[in-house]
C-alpha cells in the first residue's frame, strides 16, 4: 500500500511458523506482528506503535533445534522459517508511587523505594534480552552507587517493554526504577533553563499582548506580506545569531 | 534486509554529488524555496488531498454538505455500535468527575492539570496507557523562548503560513502563547531536554519555521515526554483511575443536552460499562489507520478516527477534516520499516533530498505538504524515483552528508533510535542514505473548539489531534506536542473547573444515537457499516474469506 507501485518484481515465498504451537504458512519478510496478522489474528494486546518504540510487542521465541529463547519486540523483527512464536501480552510489576514534587537528587530515596534492586546477582539476563541494547544491569548498579546522571544517560533508550523484569532473577521492575532515575536526573540535577523562564514570566505579563493582537488583526494580504518578509535564521547560525528586523521581539 | 546491489549501485551516484553539495550547504547557498504561488501550483497538481474524486459530501450531521475523505464519510454515515435499548444507563459502573477518553499526550496532560484542579479523574484508553501517537512522535517540540531572537509573535506568524493562512487565529494565538510554559512544566516534570551545560535548551530548526525552536530529547522527543507524563500520573493513583484496553463507543448526553459521560466497550470480555461524568475530555487522537487513499501510516495501531465519529453523532460541528497530512517522509526500505516516520530532523539539520541521479529537486525545509507535494511529483510525473526492489519509488535523504556538515559521529549522537531501527537490519544511515516516500501522518483537521478546550456540547472538551482549527491546512514539526500538552492542560483544567462549578446534574441519555440513525435512514443511508471501528483488520483476505463463523471488529463493517 503506498503511492506508485508497479508490479511486485519479486516471488513471494511461503514459510511455515508455529504461532502458539500451530502451524500457519506466512509470506517470507514478514515481521513475527505482520505474520500473525496475516494468519488471522486482529491483535489487542501486544500491539501499539508498530514502530519499535512504545514497548507493547516484546515477545519470546524459538528456533528449530536450538534450546535458546530468544526475546525481539514482534513488529521490528522477521519471521524465519519454523520459528515458534508467541505473545507477551501483560507482565505484572510492582511500582512505587512517589510525591515527584517533592523528590531529591538523593539515590537513597530510590533506594528505599525499590529495596529489591539490592538482589540482584548480576547475572545479566536484563541486559541480554534488553531488544534496545540497554545495558540494564550496569545501569542498576550505576543507581546503586548513587550515579543517576550516568543512569539516565544510559537508560535512555528504554521503552519499557518488561522484558527486563520478565527475566530478572530479583523480581525488580528494572524499567520503572529507570524511569524514576531519568525525571530525577531531567528535574532535579540538570539545571534549569533560565531563559525558559524568563520567557515565561515576560508572556505572563502581557508584554507581547499588543503585538500579538496586531498580527491576529492583520488582512490575510498583511499577514502574507509579513511572512514572506520575515527574516530566516541561518541554518547554520549559532545562539549569538541576532536578526536586523526586531519587529517582533522585545527592545 | 541491507541494501541490494541494485540499490548500492544508486547510492554511489549520491556519494557522487555528495561533496559539492556539502561545500554549497556550508557556503550558506541553498536551492530557492518556493514562493507562495508555487506552492499554491504544486499542492493543486499533486497533494493527494487534491485528486478529484476522493472526498464526498456528508449527507447527514451538524455539518451536512462538508465534504471529507471517503475514509470518514464511511465511518461518519454508518450505524453506532451501540443500540440505545440494550444499554442500561442507571447502572454506573464508574463515576467521576472529569472524564478523559485517550491515553496519549493530550490525555495524560489533561488528567494530571483536572486533578490539580481538584478533580477525581478517570483516564480510558483503547489499547495501553501510552499508546498514541506521541510515543512515536521523534523531533521535538516548539516554543519561542530564546527571545533575544525570538517570540511568540514570529511561531504565530510562522504558524499561520504554514497553514496557508487558515488556522483559527484564537486557537493559534494560545498555541503559540503558552509554549514556553509548556516547556517550563515539562521540565520541572523531569523531561530529559537536550540542554548545554548551563540549562539552556538546545534548539534546532526546522521546515516553515523561521526561528531555531524546535526542542528535543534525542530523536525519541515524543517518548520520552510521554513516558514522563505517564509516570507522573501513575503517582496520582488515588485520584486518577487508569482504564485501559476500555475504549469509549458513544458519548452520553443528558436530558439538558449537557455531555455526562460516555458508553465504554471492554475490548476482551466485549461487555460494556457505563461512566457517569461531570465533564468529558476528547483526546482519542487521529486517523492513520483508515489508510486514505490506500497510502501507508506512520501512525499507531489504534488511530482509527472514534472520537469524530462519538462527537460528531452527539452535535459537534467537523473543522478542518478536509485535509490530512502526509509526512514527506515515511520509510520505504527495507520493507520491515515500511511507513516508520523518518523524523524531519534529518531534514531540519541540513540533509539533502535526491532523486535517482542524485540532484536536489526541492529545498529540503519546505512546509510538510509542499515537500511531500515535491516527491510525488519527483517520482510519479517526472519519473526520476528510486525504485526499491518490489517496485516502490522512492527518493533520497542524504544522511550521511550530515557527518560532513556537523562533525563525525552527528548520526549517531543525534538519532540514535533510527540508527539502532536500520541497523537491525544492516544498514548503517551514518555511511548510506534513507529511502522514503510520503506517508500518511496526521489529522490536520477534526473537531471545532475554542481556545478554552470547550465545544457546542456544554461539558465535553476536546484536546489534541481531534481538534481542527489550530493548524489550518498543514500543520508544521513540532506544533502537535505542543498542540496535545497546551491544550490537553488546557482541556484538563477547565473540564475540572466547569465539573465542579457549572456541571447541571440530569437524567443521561443515548437519544441522540437514536436520532443519528434517524438520520442515516431519512437520507437514505443503507449501510452495515458500524463506528467507530477501534481497530483496523490486515488479516489476509484468503483467511478473511473464511472468518465467517463470528463476526470481528472492522469485519463487521462491509
Amino acid at each position: 500500500m503506498n503511492g506508485p507501485e508497479n508490479a511486485k518484481t519479486d516471488e513471494i515465498t511461503m514459510i511455515p511458523v508455529y504461532i502458539m504451537g500451530k502451524r500457519y504458512e506466512i509470506p517470507k519478510g514478514l515481521t513475527i506482528m505482520k505474520a500473525m496478522e496475516y494468519a488471522g489474528y486482529q491483535l489487542i494486546r501486544g500491539c501499539g506503535c508498530r514502530g519499535g518504540i512504545c514497548g507493547a510487542c516484546g515477545t519470546v521465541y524459538r528456533k528449530p533445534g536450538d534450546y535458546k529463547i530468544y526475546t525481539a519486540l514482534a513488529c521490528q523483527t522477521a519471521a524465519e522459517p519454523d520459528m515458534y512464536l508467541t505473545q507477551l501480552p501483560f507482565y505484572p510489576a510492582n511500582r512505587a508511587e512517589i510525591d515527584y514534587s517533592k523528590a531529591t537528587a538523593a539515590a537513597e530515596e530510590i533506594h528505599q523505594l525499590y529495596p529489591e534492586m539490592f538482589r540482584c546477582v548480576a547475572c545479566n539476563a536484563c541486559s541480554k534480552v534488553c531488544p534496545m541494547d540497554v545495558e540494564v544491569m550496569d545501569v542498576i548498579a550505576y543507581i546503586k552507587r548513587g550515579d543517576i546522571t550516568r543512569a539516565a544517560q544510559e537508560s535512555f533508550n528504554c521503552i519499557q517493554c518488561g522484558l527486563c523484569t520478565s527475566r530478572c532473577f530479583a523480581e525488580m521492575p528494572q524499567y520503572h526504577i529507570m524511569q524514576l532515575a531519568r525525571r530525577i536526573y531531567g528535574g532535579k540535577i540538570v539545571p534549569r533553563s533560565r531563559h525558559t523562564a524568563e520567557a515565561v514570566k515576560l508572556i505572563r505579563e502581557g508584554r507581547f499582548e499588543s503585538m500579538m493582537q496586531q498580527v491576529m488583526n492583520m488582512t490575510p494580504a498583511e499577514l502574507k506580506k509579513a511572512y514572506t518578509e520575515r527574516e530566516i535564521e541561518p541554518e547554520t547560525a549559532g545562539n549569538d545569531w541576532r536578526p536586523k528586523d526586531n519587529k517582533y521581539l522585545l527592545k | 534486509m541491507p541494501y541490494p546491489e541494485k540499490l548500492k549501485e544508486l547510492i554511489k551516484i549520491v556519494e557522487k554529488t555528495r561533496t559539492e553539495r556539502v561545500a554549497r550547504k556550508k557556503a550558506g547557498q541553498e536551492v530557492t524555496a518556493m514562493t507562495l504561488d508555487e506552492r499554491a501550483a504544486i499542492l493543486e497538481l499533486h497533494h493527494p488531498d487534491y485528486i478529484p474524486g476522493t472526498r464526498r459530501k456528508l449527507k447527514i450531521g451538524p455539518s451536512t454538505g462538508y465534504a471529507v475523505a471517503h475514509e470518514f464519510a464511511d465511518i461518519l454515515e454508518a450505524k453506532s455500535r451501540v443500540n440505545p435499548d440494550r444499554i442500561d444507563l442507571n447502572r454506573t459502573d464508574y463515576e467521576t468527575d472529569v472524564l478523559v477518553l485517550g491515553g496519549g499526550g493530550a490525555g495524560t496532560s489533561a488528567a494530571l492539570l483536572a486533578q490539580e484542579n481538584g478533580a477525581r479523574v478517570i483516564l480510558t484508553t483503547k489499547l495501553r496507557h501510552g499508546d498514541a501517537n506521541t510515543m512515536m512522535a521523534e523531533g521535538g517540540i516548539q516554543a519561542a523562548d530564546k527571545l533575544m531572537k525570538d517570540s511568540p509573535v514570529y511561531h504565530y506568524i510562522d504558524t499561520m503560513g504554514g497553514g496557508h493562512f487558515t488556522n483559527v487565529p484564537e486557537l493559534c494565538y494560545t498555541l503559540c502563547n503558552d509554549a514556553p510554559d509548556v516547556m517550563q512544566w515539562l521540565e520541572g516534570l523531569g523531561m530529559m531536554f537536550w540542554k548545554d551545560p548551563d540549562g539552556s535548551m538546545q534548539t534546532l530548526p526546522a521546515a516553515g519555521f523561521s526561528r531555531s525552536r524546535l526542542h528535543y530529547a534525542g530523536d525519541i522527543s515524543g517518548a520520552e515526554i510521554m513516558r514522563v507524563v505517564r509516570d507522573e500520573a501513575r503517582n496520582r493513583r488515588d485520584d486518577i483511575t487508569v482504564l485501559e484496553f476500555f475504549p469509549a463507543v458513544e458519548l452520553i448526553l443528558n436530558e439538558y443536552g449537557h455531555c455526562a459521560g460516555a458508553v465504554l466497550y471492554n475490548l476482551e470480555t466485549k461487555a460494556y460499562a457505563v461512566v457517569k461524568a461531570k465533564a468529558v475530555v476528547m483526546a482519542t487522537g487521529g486517523c492513520g489507520r483508515l489508510h486514505m487513499q490506500g497510502f501507508v501510516t506512520t501512525n499507531h495501531y489504534g488511530a482509527t478516527a472514534d472520537g469524530i465519529v462519538m462527537a460528531y453523532r452527539a452535535g459537534v460541528e467537523l473543522a478542518f477534516l478536509h485535509t490530512v497530512q502526509f509526512h514527506p517522509t515515511g520509510c520505504i526500505f527495507p520493507e520491515q520499516l515500511e511507513g516508520l516516520l523518518i523524523t524531519e530532523k534529518f531534514r531540519a539539520a541540513g540533509g539533502n533530498v535526491l532523486n535517482i541521479d542524485g540532484e536536489q529537486f526541492v529545498y529540503e525545509r519546505e512546509p510538510r505538504d509542499i515537500e511531500a507535494s515535491a516527491f510525488i511529483r519527483e517520482c510519479v510525473a517526472k519519473g526520476k524515483g528510486v525504485p526499491t526492489t518490489t517496485g516502490k519509488l522512492g527518493v533520497w535523504i542524504d544522511s550521511p552528508m550530515l557527518d560532513l556538515l556537523h562533525g563525525e559521529g552527528y548520526v549517531k549522537a543525534e538519532f540514535p533510535g533510527k540508527c539502532m531501527q536500520f541497523g537491525r537490519h544492516g544498514i548503517d544511515i551514518s555511511k548510506e542514505p534513507l529511502l522514503v516516500y510520503p506517508t500518511l501522518h496526521y489529522q490536520n483537521g477534526g473537531m471545532a473548539y475554542r481556545n478554552t478546550g470547550e465545544t457546542s456540547v456544554p461539558g465535553l472538551y476536546m484536546a489534541g489531534e481531534v481538534g481542527g482549527g489550530v493548524h489550518g491546512e498543514n500543520r508544521l514539526m513540532g506544533n502537535s506536542l505542543l498542540d496535545i500538552l497546551v491544550f490537553g492542560r488546557i482541556a484538563g483544567k477547565n473540564a475540572a473547573i466547569y465539573a465542579r462549578e457549572q456541571a447541571k446534574e440530569g437524567k443521561p441519555t443515548l437519544e441522540h444515537v437514536n436520532a443519528y440513525a434517524g438520520q442515516l435512514k431519512a437520507a437514505g443511508i443503507e449501510t452495515n457499516r458500524m463506528s467507530p471501528i477501534l481497530l483496523p483488520d490486515y488479516t489476509d483476505p484468503s483467511v478473511k474469506a473464511r472468518q465467517v463463523i463470528r463476526p470481528r471488529y472492522s469485519t463487521e463493517m462491509e
